[in-house]
């Protein structure tokens, strides 16, 4: 096994990404053209017939299947449909990426798109499939580390609301995010609890949306614009049901723990060379565990971290520029690309008021499942 | 020595429905109320919970028939000893029968055990009576009834209280019935109820039982006695020229005539106080009557304290509204009628049953590890298909990690959801019978078994996680 076998081989040329949201006059077709064509514009593609080779997509909710993103953009190509939990876009970029790099493509489309917003619930709906393991709620699933890791380490609902007041704030710097409302600490305790510790405001957003990237050889990929994004390092990691696991401790999340050694092996990298992170936010206590998780801090310092304003805009690593899953909008195979799409801005200098200066490394990290599966991308200026 | 109970427990779910909150008014301590079993429970479930208290401590590998007597199984067609047969994780070769039908279907359960025993076709009987009764929102039934079950293990070694005599008469009455596509409890006037039905029948019974067992009414230390009411139940005393010191307290206004297990439930009552040598008669009504005599030997003070009705009567949690007494008993309207889906599926179920029903964790042969559900691979050590079995059901585990969900359906919110440690393999269970501040880290706790959720409108049900009782509440 080479873990660096992918690294440096295959670079990002276009990102697109829709408008994310409850977008009711939106079709998972409509919100997929958004963020296709807005990536073909970005790299310069007039023919996609004829410069993209194969498609690479990802959905948890597609109601059509692997055909919806063909059907969409009128491709007759190759193509691949993920599923992978909250990694799902990140594993479609992860295939996409690893295609280019075997040498049997050049230019691949990667699509995630989500559209939950059909089924006339918000949130996820409670499941009854089985006697065991109820709730279903993924609510349920991320808080059930809260009681052991407060108990350890002292934290408390006051660390959680930074992450959710920093995340609202940072949403309203992004054009394209779903909830632009600034929240304050009061906002955060008054609301009502989902899941203890999680409140209304520990919860990100379940929305629509879709996005997109262009990515090819690395060194085809001047031909497409004169700043592509490397890919340093992108996997993937699953493994068993952490609830039922004998040796779980409930202090961090395992798929990340060991996603994360691979991505820092693959990229040649270690944690304090990243600038920005888009890290996955569906509950304001998986963003905290994934800091430690990542290796962005020691485990059990977050808190301290959090009061230092290390991952705000502005801090030494800002984390969730855009607002996250909690304010940009969390349309589950959608949000490994849209995490793709923002970092890819922030290392081209294009993320406007939210622009993290001189960012040269960026990562972005998907956790889900019960947790099980985990996806990291890292990706540098070339 | 001859044939006769071994042990018992009793089950009386702690969820109390005082009457003042059915009227809509603050319930004052010591008020009159009834039990209530919860949305997650019916007269399987208790009777599981009853069962598990009558064999704490002892060998279940001996029990070779179980004998369920109800009118409230949730099944009219799938027999409800053999679940429960499996859920206590008795032996296969078990004989299983239900008594349906009839309040008296205790009794009769009790007294076909003996009978069975007796023959030498069986050693040792589980007999479970439990009833989950509903009467129609503002009705006098739906104040009066109270959900309960109690276990009986009858055999031949040392019995506490051997069984002497029994007698029974049957009559047809249209007094107290249910069809089956009733959901609610009817009764005819009750003074015709009560002149022409109850009272002669408890009498006939009771002169029956005499006349066989050559006794008087004066030779009984203690009467467990069905009655429909408490004034009817002061009227058969009369009646029967019995002591009323001597009989025991039916218990209106804390639990509630429990119907098939009600006059159980107050021999069992009579058992936790009685001393050796007593004379105890047992009555129940329904279609007839059924009387039941038995004498105490040395061993009843021998049976190490069982979880039984004083036990379960001094412990208690209050209904909060009676909106939420409706809301568990699936008697408010929905805005979405249940899906009329298969459910669950049954291959599924019939695969998992040893775990969801039986709750039996694998034993890594190989490293000793304790992991569940069923797998093929040891997660610690990475053996395949080398496992031995571990019940869990009565093991205590701890609390590893918990949360509060209140997006579960659940008619008092929230869900208190748990990862326990039990003997090293990892569980994910609902805990009950704690508020949020009662749950603690690392806080013992032991298992219930309950309703899950009612997919396919029928009852899947599996396991949870309930609070040790404090230091000297063990019994």
């Amino acid at each position: 096994m080479a873990l660096d076998a992918i690294r440096d081989k295959v670079a990002i040329v276009g990102v697109g990404c829709c408008k994310f949201g409850e977008n009711w006059d939106q079709s998972p077709s409509d919100m997929i053209v958004d963020a296709a064509y807005e990536a073909y514009e970005d790299a310069g593609i007039e023919k996609p017939q004829e410069q993209i080779d194969a498609v690479f997509t990802g959905s948890v909710y597609s109601q059509k299947g692997p055909h919806e993103c063909s059907d969409a953009l009128k491709l007759w190509k190759p193509v691949t449909s993920v599923s992978n939990y909250c990694a799902t876009g990140t594993d479609a970029f992860r295939c996409g990426v690893m295609s280019i790099a075997s040498g049997l493509y050049d230019t691949v489309l990667v699509v995630g798109y989500d559209k939950p917003k059909d089924r006339g619930v918000s949130g996820p709906s409670v499941m009854m499939n089985q006697v065991r393991d109820l709730p279903q709620t993924p609510a349920s699933w991320f808080s059930i580390c809260a009681s052991r890791y407060f108990d350890r380490y002292g934290a408390s609902r006051d660390d959680l609301a930074r992450i959710a007041i920093k995340n609202h704030h940072n949403g309203t710097l992004a054009p394209k995010s779903f909830l632009k409302r600034e929240i304050t600490a009061e906002d955060y305790h008054r609301a009502r609890i989902i899941s203890w510790p999680f409140g209304l405001y520990d919860a990100c957003a379940q929305t629509d949306g879709a996005a997109a990237a262009i990515i090819t050889r690395a060194d085809l990929a001047r031909s497409f614009r004169e700043d592509p994004v490397l890919v340093k390092g992108v996997t993937v990691f699953a493994g068993p049901n952490p609830q039922k696991d004998p040796h779980m401790d409930f202090l961090a999340w395992k798929p990340t723990v060991e996603a994360a050694r691979d991505a820092w092996t693959m990229s040649g990298m270690e944690p304090s060379d990243v600038d920005v992170a888009q890290v996955h936010d569906c509950f304001s206590l998986t963003e905290l565990l994934t800091y430690e998780d990542l290796g962005f801090c020691e485990k059990g310092s977050a808190k301290e971290h959090i009061a230092d304003g290390d991952f705000e805009l502005g801090g030494r690593l800002p984390v969730n520029t855009d607002g996250g899953l909690k304010t940009f909008g969390h349309p589950t195979g959608a949000t490994g690309v849209r995490m793709i799409y923002e970092n890819t801005l922030q290392l081209q200098g294009r993320a406007a008021d939210r622009q993290v200066k001189d960012a040269s490394v960026a990562l972005s990290h998907n956790i889900g499942g019960h947790p099980t599966a985990c996806g990291i991308a890292i990706l540098a200026r070339d | 020595m001859g044939v006769g109970i071994l042990s018992y427990g009793a089950y009386v779910p702690p969820t109390r429905l005082a009457f003042a909150t059915i009227g809509g008014r603050p319930a004052k301590d010591g008020g009159p109320e009834r039990a209530v079993a919860w949305n997650d429970e019916d007269a399987v479930t208790m009777a599981v919970s009853a069962a598990v208290n009558c064999l704490r401590d002892l060998e279940r590998e001996a029990i070779d028939a179980v004998m369920f007597a109800s009118t409230t199984c949730p099944f009219g067609e799938k027999q409800a000893a053999a679940l429960l047969a499996r859920a206590l994780d008795l032996p296969r070769g078990v004989r299983t029968a239900d008594f349906a039908g009839s309040l008296r279907a205790g009794t009769g359960a009790l007294r076909a055990a003996a009978d069975a025993v007796a023959a030498g076709s069986s050693r040792r009987v589980l007999v479970v009576a439990s009833d989950c009764r509903t009467g129609a929102p503002g009705s006098a039934l739906e104040m009066n009834f109270g959900d309960a079950a109690v276990a009986f293990l009858v055999g031949e070694a040392d019995p506490i209280a051997t069984l002497d005599a029994g007698f029974a008469v049957a009559e047809e009455m249209v007094d107290v019935w249910r069809t089956a596509s009733d959901r609610f409890v009817h009764t005819w006037e009750d003074r015709f109820v009560v002149q022409e039905s109850y009272t002669p029948l408890v009498c006939e019974a009771g002169a029956g039982l005499f006349e066989q067992a050559g006794t008087s009414a004066g030779d009984y230390a203690r009467v467990a006695l069905y009655a429909p009411d408490q004034r009817s139940h002061g009227g058969a005393v009369r009646a029967l020229r019995l002591d009323p010191t001597r009989v025991q307290d039916p218990l209106f206004g804390r639990l509630g005539n429990a119907g098939t297990p009600f006059a159980l439930l107050q021999l069992a009552h009579a058992l936790e106080e009685a001393g050796p040598g007593e004379r105890l008669m047992v009555i129940a009504v329904g279609d007839g009557a059924e009387a039941l005599s038995f004498t105490t030997t040395e061993h009843v003070e021998k049976l190490a304290p069982r979880r039984g009705v004083s036990w379960h009567l001094a412990r208690r949690r209050g209904v909060k509204s009676y909106d939420r007494y409706l809301k568990a008993r699936n008697l408010t309207v929905a805005e979405y009628e249940p899906p009329r889906d298969q459910g669950l599926s049954a291959t599924i179920h019939f695969r998992e049953r040893d775990d969801d029903v039986s709750f039996a964790a694998q034993v890594c042969n190989a490293c000793g590890a304790v992991q569940f559900p069923h797998q093929r691979v040891c997660e610690t050590c990475f053996a395949r298909d080398d496992f031995g079995r571990l019940r869990l059901s009565d093991k205590v585990g701890r609390v590893l990690t918990y949360t509060f969900d209140h997006f579960f359906p659940n008619p008092d919110p929230p869900t208190v959801v748990t990862v326990c440690d039990i003997e090293g393999a990892r569980v994910h269970l609902q805990m009950v019978n704690c508020e949020q501040d009662d749950v603690a880290l690392d806080m013992p706790v032991e298992f219930e078994f309950r309703r899950i959720h009612q997919s396919g409108g029928r009852p899947n049900y599996y396991w949870k996680a309930t609070p040790v009782p404090e230091a000297g509440e063990e019994a």
